[in-house]
């Protein structure tokens, strides 16, 4: 008699148990996008900040190039305007404005005396680095949110989500595919 | 590639589990033999074991990279590196970026340490800074952060830990053994015991103080290797460019220069075994890491696709022209995520190329025409280099660095 009711105590208390790792764990993986998802933004806004100081270092060099110039500043103005406002908006604005800055730095090759600029070149480099650092952080994101997917969707866990009111997280789709080029020009 | 490294770290646990047990269960046929009490045996062994815990844990990382004879490195003394480390602890999820540190010597090779993911640092050769692009630099990063990620360096300490408290006891027990000849062996009032018992325990005994250390060896660079792979994955899994690392692989095979600074114990957290002679395969079973040309050729197996760009790509960064194409092999499976993205990202390069490389040409002429060649290396210093410099390539004044002149 007493054996089943320890029996069923313990059935009880192992569920319970059960129930908070996996509601913990769910808590941790939604953090984790969370924190993802503004790790993408510092870096998006950081190329927000960089752009300005490149045009200004260029212009003297690249005289004949006003238009792949005004581009890059147009789309930057643009992305600004829109930074904040969520995936879907930024998506597009921020695509532009990576394809203008893949352009413009096609177009500085021809120009040696630009390339050998020490400002332009430290610039060229936190840009690369800015642009890998995003799609880094866009793939680490897009991580998080397959394993939340993962965890919200499958047995056992799935119970405990729907029961706590976990949704999925959408991925950080690409809109424009100008935006999958990363200006990786190297010097070596 | 999540697989395999789930995989990974459950066999880990499984080997590290192995190596507890047989201390454990060497303890106590030691203690038997030699104290007629097995508890007895398991106390000692396991006092041995927070002995060497205490020693292995006192010394800091710092003393490790003092013997290494490397020095800490800001962003603004090579911001290259830095980027890429900074890139690589995002594409991590490491809560911090690792202090960065660069070893002065020409033998190429990178090392990760820090026992918690908070409080890790990276080490680079000047020599490998030297030989390697960015994408391989990145390759090379990634595999270390792998390592703070995965935390290897803590693994690796216990399970040294474990193993050289098994070759410690084997060493008691001989010693004991041979002057003691087994006290409990001839006590016959233990309850249950008997002759055929004792003798037996004896035996198993004796067995194990031979082949307990051999065990505990293979099986810490059975798990050393391991952790390679894993760390090898996690690379391909941060860049999604597996062929970065396998080029960086590639140059540093053909490298001869041996190391300085290393030696058995620190050898694990190197990128390369920095003990291996050049030309060496290396590849028997108490070595540290996997032979190179696995390595190699699994990553090449990750990245693998149809399209010519990729096999392009790696003809041209290839040191000697080796660019085969390895089918899938022992990862089949396991590979789907990576291979689509990288495929993916490749398709969009040699386009880049092409407009950049028709851009470069124009740029060499207009060099020429202005005959100073602009030269920038990637440490960050520029210098323009004169028509009559009669060499192919020019020492940077800063960093060292062999920059090829392009044009020649």
């Amino acid at each position: 008699m007493y054996i089943a009711i320890g029996v069923i105590v313990g059935l009880i208390v192992l569920t319970l148990v059960i129930f908070f790792v996996i509601y913990n764990s769910l808590v941790g993986l939604r953090n984790q996008v969370r924190n993802s998802w503004s790790q993408i933004d510092v870096q998006l806004k950081r190329r927000h900040d960089l752009i300005p100081n490149l045009i200004e270092t260029a212009k003297g060099y690249m005289k004949f190039e006003k238009e792949v110039m005004e581009n890059v500043t147009k789309a930057r103005t643009a992305a600004v305007a829109v930074s904040g406002r969520g995936a879907a908006d930024q998506a597009k604005v921020e695509g532009e404005l990576s394809g203008f800055l893949t352009r413009f730095f096609a177009v500085a090759e021809n120009y040696p005396d630009l390339k050998a600029n020490k400002s332009f070149m430290a610039l060229h480099e936190e840009l690369t680095s800015t642009e890998n650092k995003i799609s880094f952080a866009r793939q680490f994101y897009n991580d998080s949110v397959m394993n939340m997917n993962n965890k919200v969707q499958m047995f056992p866990s799935n119970v405990v989500a729907g029961m706590t009111g976990f949704r999925q997280e959408e991925f950080f789709q690409i809109e424009a595919p100008a935006e999958r080029e990363v200006p990786k020009v190297s010097f070596s | 590639m999540f697989e395999q490294i789930r995989n990974n770290k459950i066999k880990s646990m499984w080997l590290i589990a192995g190596l507890g047990a047989l201390l454990l269960v060497f303890g106590y046929l030691l203690g038997e033999l030699i104290f007629a009490s097995g508890a007895a045996g398991i106390v000692v062994a396991s006092i041995v074991w927070l002995i060497m815990n205490l020693i292995a844990f006192a010394q800091g990382d710092q003393i490790f990279l003092s013997i290494s004879k490397a020095r800490k490195v800001e962003k603004k003394d090579h911001p290259q590196l830095y980027n890429i480390v900074e890139e690589m602890t995002i594409a991590s999820g490491l809560p911090k970026v690792p202090d960065v540190y660069i070893i002065d010597d020409p033998a190429p090779n990178a090392f990760a340490t820090g026992r918690n993911q908070k409080k890790a640092a990276v080490a680079i050769t000047s020599g490998l800074l030297k030989q390697l692009n960015r994408d391989e630099l990145q390759g090379v990063i990634a595999h270390e952060i792998g390592h703070i990620r995965n935390r290897d360096v803590l693994l690796m300490i216990l399970a040294g830990i474990l193993m050289g408290s098994i070759v410690l006891l084997a060493n008691i027990g001989i010693r004991a053994f041979l002057l003691g000849g087994g006290r409990g062996g001839r006590r016959s009032s233990r309850s249950g015991g008997g002759g055929g018992g004792e003798a037996i325990i004896l035996v198993v005994a004796i067995v194990l103080i031979i082949i307990a250390p051999i065990v505990a060896r293979l099986f810490y660079y059975a798990m050393s290797r391991k952790r390679e792979y894993l760390a090898d994955a996690s690379s391909a899994q941060y860049t999604r460019y597996p062929e970065g690392l396998a080029s960086a692989l590639e140059k540093l095979a053909s490298s001869t220069a041996v190391l300085s600074s290393a030696n058995q114990v620190t050898a694990p957290m190197y990128i390369i075994n920095p003990l291996h002679k050049a030309g060496f395969s290396a590849s028997d079973l108490t070595s540290t890491h996997p032979p190179l040309s696995k390595r190699i050729k699994i990553l090449r197996s990750m990245g693998n696709s149809a399209s010519l760009a990729t096999y392009d790509r790696a003809f041209r960064q290839v040191y000697g022209g080796r660019g085969s194409i390895i089918p899938k092999g022992s990862l089949a499976g396991a590979a789907g995520l990576v291979e689509t993205r990288s495929v993916a990202v490749e398709e969009k390069k040699p386009v880049q190329q092409e407009k950049l490389e028709r851009a470069r040409d124009v740029s060499d002429l207009l060099e020429r025409l202005n005959k100073y060649t602009a030269l920038a290396c990637t440490c960050g210093t520029a210098f323009r280099v004169p028509p009559d410099y009669k060499g192919s390539s020019i020492k940077c004044p800063r960093c060292g660095r062999n920059n090829p002149i392009p044009g020649r």
